[in-house]
């Protein structure tokens, strides 16, 4: 039995069920025990103040890379959790793309057991669709189900058969789990290493355009609605891609889509010194794609925010912008940047945000949490959203550094973090200490 | 001590209009010196110079080597086969090794655009870009502008066109900003598979048919054709390429007026250019060449500390 914990005089968003008042939230035996103003603490119990604070369900992220087994002197499954933890986040959802990849039981057992192990934010893993994300042969989706795997992906690497992508759909609905795709037609953005516009052509950089995202999101979404079976479009960065995934809602096909921190907030143009700290995959596209991504994560046309934390060692970073690898990391500074950018300056209201980044998502992947429903699991998160901080990649919990917002004054950061009831993350200026 | 041109030149975009004028005059004084019967000058006595090479150039780097030499520099040639750089050392340790022999200049071609900056931010010894990938290759279109103000008395007012392969060239970046600034009108014809995009929205006009850019241009500076880009399906055949955008004497012809032909070099005769146009009065493609050497000489000498107004005299050797 552990201690009752009161968290006292917060404001409580629990957007699934449209929840917004000033509350206490009492945590017992791993779960809410209650929800309400004036709550007493029973005896014993372990009271923060978190007045002038925000009780929200823990973040939930649907994608991100921790690049165990096989590359753990750049993240570990642990590290990534302790990361996560810091982020806010109560769960995630790995990668498959490891060395070995992740498309077997054996290789999704050893994922659970690294995050039981680590005790921290909870890791659930995604299997690849193919073997070895080969796109040839379907891998096991039903033992790494039973293993604990939440969905399939072969992400780092676009489905390019359609023949697996509809044969994956279409098995999937046998277990129930998202089928995620990063969307990227090969032979358009083959050798692309950002988004293809004017920015590209000064640079003398390959570029991607737009359409190399656009044909495979659409054609997912065809073969959703040809299988019946639920597509997650992973990391959205186009306006084009936007309106096809409105237009497939309104049709009422079986699409979930995420977009990325970064590509909310940054454009092309971060690319312009040749940082490689803004090469990544999709790449930064324009501020048109921003405001249209803005606009369909307010009106949930994309349902959630998901990081893509991709950690890179510092010097396969420190190289010409063509050798570098894609990809930056993203779980400490998602809801920082995120807040800072769409809540405080721009038209999410925190509630939408919230929304997006633990109840939606969860729901996306049918995961536990996302709600602070009296008897749900307690994984809860108090964000202080007032607190101006400064991002400085030396004091990242992740092993690795490879962030474009360093520097970055951001507001809003957890200050406390929740998994079943446990604390996993505490800032050193917590409130009520 | 380095004022004029800042530390490194890794590309026009970067540079003023009086920066390159700068350049354009100091390399004046030393076209002469090429022309004397010993080819040589104090002006970079006692310095060190690496020349970088991770690209395969016969022209380019000769030239740089002999305007080092005629500076009397001392120059090391590092080239990517051979060397580290093919037992996997990275750019950046590759810079470190050559800082820690304290060098003076680094002359670095490199198949990545960018690649010069990044050496550049690295490292405390002046960097000159030969060539960064797709992005540009500054002292290339510093002699294409010397070449044409030699040959017009004058750059503003007149109209250039870039033909051909824009979308992988170097040369044609250099050379928009370059002219741009010096008050040219910049067009670029060829076909749509090798424009990048955008390309209008640097201040250029664009022409799909050779015919209209020969009848609206001063000159022509015609690119070079890479014959892998065939196998990569951006052009058909070279037979069909110089049928529809080859620069050819029947098409001159018509012109309304003589047009001056210029290339970079190496050329393809019968691909993008016609021999009879390569070899014919008005091509100045090997006075790119001479002043390919008093531009570079221009360039080291200023990013040295070398005073313009100094040019002169070192050149006579009295600094």
């Amino acid at each position: 039995m552990t201690r009752p914990l009161l968290l006292s005089g917060g404001r409580v968003i629990d957007p699934r069920r449209g929840f917004d008042q000033p509350a206490d939230v009492l945590i017992q035996d791993g779960k809410i025990a209650a929800v309400k103003a004036g709550l007493g603490a029973p005896d014993g119990a372990d009271v923060r103040d978190v007045r002038g604070h925000v009780v929200a369900p823990g973040l939930v992220d649907v994608h991100v890379h921790l690049r165990e087994p096989g590359n753990e002197d750049v993240e570990t499954i642990a590290t990534g959790a302790r990361a996560a933890a810091a982020g806010g986040f109560s769960a995630v959802c790995a990668m498959p793309n490891t060395d070995p990849v992740t498309d077997n039981q054996a290789a999704v057992g050893f994922i659970v057991r690294q995050s039981a192990r680590a005790g921290l934010t909870r890791v659930y893993p995604i299997g690849a669709i193919s073997v070895g994300q080969r796109g040839e042969r379907l891998s096991e989706f039903g033992e790494m189900v039973g293993a604990g795997a939440v969905a399939v992906s072969d992400d780092g690497r676009p489905v390019v058969s359609s023949h697996l992508m509809r044969t994956a759909l279409e098995y999937a609905r046998t277990f129930e789990i998202p089928v995620a795709d990063h969307c990227e037609e090969p032979t358009l953005a083959s050798g692309g290493v950002m988004h293809e516009g004017l920015v590209s052509t000064r640079l003398g950089l390959k570029g991607i355009p737009a359409a190399a995202e656009e044909i495979m999101v659409q054609r997912d979404i065809l073969l959703a609605e040809l299988t019946g079976g639920h597509v997650h479009l992973c990391h959205v960065s186009t306006r084009g891609s936007v309106e096809l995934i409105r237009r497939a809602k309104q049709q009422g096909i079986r699409v979930t889509a995420e977009v990325t921190p970064h590509h909310l907030t940054l454009t092309d143009q971060a690319c312009e010194t040749y940082d490689t700290h803004a090469k990544m995959s999709p790449p930064l596209r324009e501020a048109a794609d921003i405001a249209a991504l803005r606009q369909g994560l307010k009106e949930g046309v994309i349902d959630c925010v998901a990081s893509d934390h991709a950690p890179h060692a510092y010097d396969a970073k420190e190289a010409a912008f063509d050798d570098a690898p894609f990809g930056i990391i993203g779980l400490e500074t998602a809801f920082g940047v995120v807040h800072t950018e769409l809540v405080l300056n721009g038209g999410l209201t925190l509630p939408e945000l919230i929304a997006r980044m633990s109840s939606a998502p969860a729901a996306a992947f049918r995961l536990p949490g996302g709600t602070l429903q009296p008897g749900a699991v307690a994984d809860v998160v108090v964000l202080d959203t007032t607190t101006r901080w400064s991002v400085d990649p030396a004091t990242l919990r992740s092993k690795s550094r490879n962030t474009p917002f360093a520097g970055r004054t951001l507001t809003g950061r957890a200050a406390l973090t929740l998994v079943g009831g446990t604390i996993v993350h505490e800032l050193e200026a917590a409130p009520g200490r | 001590m380095t004022a004029a041109l800042g530390k490194d030149l890794v590309g026009l975009e970067r540079l003023s209009p009086d920066q390159i004028r700068l350049i354009l005059d100091t390399a004046e004084p030393f076209k002469e010196v090429s022309e004397r019967p010993i080819k040589k000058v104090p002006a970079l006595r006692g310095k060190t110079i690496v020349n970088l090479f991770f690209e395969a150039s016969t022209r380019t780097r000769i030239s740089f080597e002999f305007a080092e030499k005629r500076l009397s520099a001392d120059t090391v040639n590092v080239a990517a086969s051979g060397s580290a750089v093919q037992k996997g050392e990275t750019l950046v340790d590759t810079a470190r090794n050559l800082e820690a022999m304290r060098i003076d200049m680094v002359v670095i071609r490199h198949p990545s655009s960018g690649a010069a900056a990044f050496l550049g931010d690295r490292i405390r010894s002046n960097v000159v870009s030969a060539g960064d990938g797709k992005h540009e290759h500054p002292t290339q279109a510093l002699l294409d502008l010397l070449t044409i103000r030699d040959k017009h008395g004058k750059i503003a007012g007149l109209k250039v066109c870039l033909v051909g392969d824009v979308l992988h060239s170097r040369v044609a970046r250099s050379n928009i900003w370059g002219l741009s600034k010096l008050g040219a009108e910049v067009g670029v014809c060829g076909p749509d598979t090798l424009m990048p995009r955008g390309i209008e929205e640097l201040g250029v006009c664009r022409f799909r048919r050779i015919e209209e850019a020969i009848e609206w241009a001063d000159v022509l500076n015609v690119l070079r054709l890479q014959l892998e880009r065939m196998e990569m399906g951006f052009i058909p055949s070279v037979r069909e390429y110089y049928r529809v955008f080859g620069v050819t004497l029947e098409r001159l012809e018509k012109a309304p007026r003589p047009l001056t032909i210029m290339h970079p070099g190496p050329m393809n005769r019968g691909v993008e250019i016609d021999s009879r146009v390569a070899d014919g009065p008005h091509s100045v493609i090997l006075d790119q060449v001479t002043n390919g050497v008093a531009v570079r000489m221009a360039v080291l000498y200023l990013l040295a500390g070398g005073r313009p107004e100094l040019a002169d005299a070192a050149k006579r050797g009295a600094e």
